[in-house]
């Protein structure tokens, strides 16, 4: 006889398994958030490192993984910062393949507009930067944005006229959730356990090495523990007694209903404080600026949304009839220069992956990529080494605020 | 959005201040004397707390003064206000 419910689908095969954590493995990795998947995934791949465990206090991608804008680019000033981004880049250009998963990469292009003279000139600088780094971009003039995005206003009659853009065409935007679980799904196929509502209360440390986690489902051994915990990278690194020169911050967003399609682009602009793109399921999404004030509690202010949508409405008149449908908040790590944080720690085997801030998303394969290389290792990849914890104190920072600032 | 109480003018919506980040530090008396590694953390270590957070804000919208706030950075609940250059109040 045929129960309720009989007539329904089965489940469909889930994309992980859910392992009961073992007593030792030899890498932990702190987080299973993009980077934290990534980095497992290429640990396994690239290094042949399968014994590793991921530990997560929530559910996999559930923080800034879940919240971001999904904006992919590698358009940044300095020459350290091309050579991350762009080796993430290239790896999202191949990525369905590597993965054998759907994410949805889509190279629509991103346009960083230019509101002053001042604007202008740091934008063409970047464009010159960027070229010869290899990077694609170019300069547009009002009409060329025009051009590649119709609804842009490029009126002079504004508070901030459009003065023109920068534009990478390689750049866009991809499924961040299928991002997580394409990463998820390889790295469990290659044997790393991915641990959810496992949350890390301690780090156990004996002559200055790491020699395990405490967390909430008991100690955990391990030869190296790798940390990839974004907003909460200061609370993680504290247990080991480190300091991290990082201020957590809320950064908010939202989407707008669904609509036809209207944004063909990714269009930035760091001056009015907004960037949009257009979801493929018709959605507008919107970012903000961080909230000034530091916070962990994954909301902000509603006055920033305010202002975020004002700016929005003054560059996309057509916008003035959408509605917001939700507006949530993630916590950031920024650092002083707003680059990351790749590398080792003042503890043997104790790894440090944090300060990416407002943009982390976009370096999600080539972080994972290098910073797996760094673990393996026990010395930073050559594209992560200028981002070490001791830039603060040599003084070689690397300063993206031009490139980076509030759209990250 | 908080409402925060200044105290001059009272409680006023928090988009009338400015974030002044953490409180209570202070110049180094002789920074020449300082390593590489102590002007770093002076220049660019401020602490990160969940909870609990001395920090300064300015209500640079009316009477434009600086003073410090005990806030918890998860609830946001303020747990102590006083003015600037007053020791940190001990919060139970």
């Amino acid at each position: 006889m045929a129960g309720p419910g009989s007539d329904l689908p089965d489940h469909p095969d889930w994309l992980w398994r859910n392992p009961e954590p073992k007593r030792s493995y030899d890498v932990i990795v702190i987080g299973a958030g993009g980077h934290g998947l990534a980095t497992a995934y290429y640990l396994a791949k690239n290094h042949g490192i399968t014994n590793v465990a991921v530990l997560e206090r929530g559910w996999l991608a559930g923080g800034n993984m879940a919240r971001n804008t999904t904006i992919i680019r590698s358009n940044y000033l300095w020459d350290e910062s091309a050579g991350i981004y762009e080796h993430a880049l290239k790896l999202w250009e191949g990525l369905e393949e590597d993965l054998d998963y759907p994410i949805l990469f889509s190279q629509r292009g991103v346009v960083n507009l230019a509101h002053s003279l001042q604007d202008v000139r740091d934008s063409v600088r970047r464009v010159e930067a960027n070229r010869l780094n290899g990077v694609d971009a170019e300069w547009l003039d009002p009409q060329q944005v025009k051009e590649v995005c119709p609804i842009v206003n490029v009126s002079p009659d504004v508070r901030y006229p459009v003065l023109g853009g920068t534009y990478q065409p390689r750049a866009g935007i991809a499924k961040h959730d299928y991002v997580a679980w394409g990463f998820a799904r390889a790295a469990d196929a290659l044997g790393v356990d991915l641990i959810q509502h496992c949350e890390v209360t301690g780090l156990d440390i004996a002559g200055g090495r790491i020699t395990g986690v405490q967390t909430t489902r008991g100690r955990i051994a391990a030869g190296k523990v790798a940390m990839a915990a974004a907003g909460h990278s200061s609370v993680v690194a504290r247990m080991a007694g480190i300091d991290l020169p990082v201020q957590s911050h809320p950064l908010q967003a939202l989407v707008s209903e669904l609509l036809e399609p209207v944004h063909p682009t990714v269009v930035m602009s760091n001056a009015v404080h907004v960037y949009v793109s257009q979801a493929h399921k018709g959605e507008l999404v919107m970012g903000a600026g961080i909230d000034s004030y530091n916070g962990y509690g994954q909301r902000g202010a509603f006055h920033i949304i305010e202002r975020q949508m004002s700016a929005a409405l003054e560059l996309f008149p057509a916008f003035a009839r959408a509605h917001v449908l939700r507006t949530w908040g993630g916590i950031v790590d920024v650092t002083p220069d707003a680059s990351p944080i790749v590398g080792l720690t003042p503890v043997d085997e104790l790894y440090v992956n944090c300060g990416w801030g407002t943009g982390g998303f976009k370096a999600t394969p080539g972080v994972g990529w290098c910073y797996a290389h760094t673990i393996a290792h026990g010395e930073p990849h050559p594209l992560n080494a200028p981002f070490s914890l001791d830039r603060f104190t040599t003084g070689a920072l690397v300063d993206e605020h031009g490139a980076a600032a509030v759209a990250h | 959005m908080m409402l925060i109480p200044c105290p001059w003018c009272g409680p006023r919506e928090e988009a009338e201040f400015h974030y002044g980040g953490q409180a209570h530090v202070s110049y180094p008396a002789d920074p020449a004397a300082l390593s590489d590694a102590d002007w770093a953390r002076y220049l660019f270590f401020r602490d990160n707390p969940k909870g609990p957070f001395a920090e300064r804000w300015n209500h640079s919208a009316s009477c434009r003064r600086w003073f410090n706030v005990i806030r918890d950075t998860v609830t946001n609940e303020i747990l102590a206000v006083y003015p600037a250059g007053q020791p940190k109040p001990v919060i139970a």
